[in-house]
């Protein structure tokens, strides 16, 4: 890879026509529009957005298996659409939930096919699939079937299987979806170690976890109904937020209290209500501090009491909210509805 | 951490990387057979209950004692048939439907080496099978092979295996395709083809164009001629010489396994450009 750049698109776009009755015209679908990017070697890409922003379309053109309707893409210095055959040895994929390999072989025996794919001698093969599988956590399970692990367990091996063939240029398609708690730290542990290892190594990772993407990320592109809206440090998306002061306040009851009464008062920038089984939680963005004493006042004359209250640094979330004036969840919510 | 920063001595490329390819992915087929012995059993037993059928009704209608050695042999074959019919032809559909297609496409292999190691592993694992019938078959009924040339019936079984598993490959990318149509069509067509392609009775027996429609199936003339080659009477009940058919099924390899390819070819290229063939409906 003699470029600096392990992924660069520019321009890129694809719409689905989308089959319907004879009789119909074909609808079509933007998937992605205008999507310009680059990822240096060594990175560790985040691409955030919530589901149907155009991620998953996106890893499925970098990967070589879907061709864009517009615009051009490299990785690892060859064009995906013009050169699959030289871009396709040096990547690989791993998506979250997948249900890849074979249910009567074992663990072992599946990844060890899959590395055969990509030509990596037996022996080899099989001493890595071993280290691998105990820096995973998995080692007393490389003779258990796969039709026997657990989702979490199937998960672990599939990721290893993404790693065993060593791609310059790794996509991991909301690797940790589903998995417990533990399972997700040892994922990322995994994912940190193998990139510092070599420094050449890249990572493009999609997730709509705003913590995922803020803990390992180098580099984050938000990305929605297949724009992207920013991409930048995490830290330097935060920062412009962090002229607003941030609260969080966990009222009872709310009594008829609205999030338009809230963004009506004066240096009240956006206000966010969730309820909760007690009363609702109150997310707040603020021209200054001060302001907040006229937001207690509002809860004053409705009746409302507060149960607590916390200022916050901003997050990912409050930085898609900034971006498209919806949080991630309501953005999934509306697309499915739309 | 040395697990993840050692590079491999190296990665096969071109041939190598084919043959690796084949042979990975043989392997889930023939481990499978070992790991799932009620699969052995149903596919034994099935073919058998058949076999014990037709020999019941031959014996009965005094037919000629070589018809009990052909409905043996039918037996067995027809292990191989229902194996293209339902498992080899549908199995792109279900490494979609599981994930695996489009890992396979993404890796550096060729599609080409994914489908012949489907088909090499299918066949050794019918293999099995149909040996079992035939064994089954001898011990039950007595039937004697005797071989007049151990050359032609070798070339004649591998041809007929290419050749199957050419045309098993062809529909793999055909169901692929054209999905639950293809599928009902390999279903309207198995009744049919049991009877056209002769699995219990010599095909020189039915009207000569059915016959020769029905040579289409690599089978049909593959039987045939095997029928001529082991039993010493047999030569009389074959449809065409062994030297034709032998001929026949070399071409028909030829234009399976070319069409194979050509498909194959086109598939990829309508799930890359329209993104819905490696797509799981699930």
């Amino acid at each position: 890879m003699s470029s600096s750049l392990a992924i660069e698109t520019k321009d890129l776009g694809r719409i689905y026509k989308l089959r319907g009755s004879k009789k119909e015209t074909r609808k079509e679908l933007v998937a992605l529009e205008g999507v310009s990017l680059t990822v240096e070697r060594g990175e560790l890409f985040g691409l955030l957005g919530p589901n149907g922003a155009g991620k998953t379309t996106l890893i499925k053109i970098l990967t070589t298996l879907l061709s864009p309707t517009s615009g051009w893409a490299r990785v690892a210095g060859a064009d995906v659409n013009a050169e699959p055959e030289s871009v396709r040895p040096r990547i690989n994929m791993v998506s979250g939930g997948e249900s890849s390999g074979y249910g009567l072989l074992t663990v072992r025996e599946n990844l060890w096919m899959f590395s055969q794919f990509y030509g990596v001698p037996s022996k080899e093969a099989n001493e890595r699939i071993e280290a691998l599988l105990e820096m995973v956590g998995m080692k007393d399970r490389m003779h258990t079937k796969s039709s026997d692990l657990s989702t979490g367990l199937r998960q672990k091996m599939n990721i290893v299987r993404g790693f065993l063939t060593e791609p310059e240029v790794l996509f991991l398609d909301e690797p940790t979806l589903g998995l417990d708690v533990g399972a997700m730290r040892d994922v990322r542990r995994f994912i940190l170690e193998w990139l510092k290892a070599d420094k050449e190594r890249t990572l493009l990772l999609t997730t709509h976890y705003m913590m995922e993407a803020d803990e390992l990320c180098d580099r984050v592109a938000i990305i929605n109904k297949g724009k992207v809206l920013a991409c930048d440090k995490p830290s330097v998306l935060k920062q412009r937020l962090q002229k607003d002061a941030l609260f969080e306040i966990e009222v009872s009851p709310l009594n008829g209290l609205t999030q338009q009464m809230l963004v009506d008062q004066p240096e009240v920038t956006k206000a966010a209500i969730s309820e909760t089984e007690t009363g609702a939680k109150l997310s707040l963005s603020l021209v200054e501090e001060s302001a907040l004493a006229r937001v207690i006042n509002l809860f004053t004359q409705k009746d409302v009491k507060v149960m607590n209250l916390s200022k916050r640094e901003p997050t990912l979330e409050d930085v898609f909210v900034d971006l498209v004036g919806r949080s991630m969840a309501e953005e999934e919510s509306n697309g499915s509805s739309e | 951490m040395e697990a993840v920063s050692k590079k491999y001595s190296h990665k096969a490329t071109g041939w190598r990387l084919f043959l690796k390819t084949i042979i990975a992915r043989a392997y889930p087929r023939i481990i499978g057979q070992q790991r799932e012995i009620s699969w052995m059993v149903f596919e034994v037993v099935m073919p058998m209950l058949a076999v014990i059928s037709y020999v019941f009704v031959y014996r009965a209608l005094n037919a000629p004692e070589e018809y009990i050695g052909f409905v043996v042999m039918g037996g067995a074959m027809t292990a191989f048939w229902m194996n293209i019919l339902w498992s080899m032809s549908s199995q792109l559909y279900w490494e979609k439907e599981q994930g695996n297609l489009a890992l396979y496409i993404m890796a550096p292999n060729s599609m080409m080496a994914i489908l012949l190691g489907m088909a090499l592993g299918g066949m050794l694992a019918t293999a099995m099978r149909a040996i079992a019938v035939t064994l089954l078959g001898m011990l039950m009924f007595g039937v004697t092979f005797t071989v007049s040339s151990y050359l032609q019936l070798f070339l004649v079984f591998m041809l007929a295996m290419v050749a199957l598993y050419g045309m098993g490959m062809m529909m793999a990318s055909a169901f692929l395709m054209f999905g639950r149509e293809a599928w009902h069509m390999a279903n309207l067509a198995q009744e049919p083809i049991f009877l056209a392609s002769g699995f219990y009775f010599p095909i020189k027996s039915l009207p000569f164009w059915v016959a020769a429609g029905a040579s289409v199936i690599p089978l049909t003339l593959g039987m045939d001629a095997m029928r001529q080659l082991i039993f010493p009477t047999g030569f009389q009940f074959g449809f065409m010489t062994v030297q034709l058919e032998i001929y026949i099924l070399a071409a028909l390899s030829v234009v399976f396994l070319v069409t194979a390819k050509f498909l194959l070819a086109r598939v990829e290229k309508l799930a890359v450009r329209e993104g819905r063939i490696t797509e799981s409906r699930r």
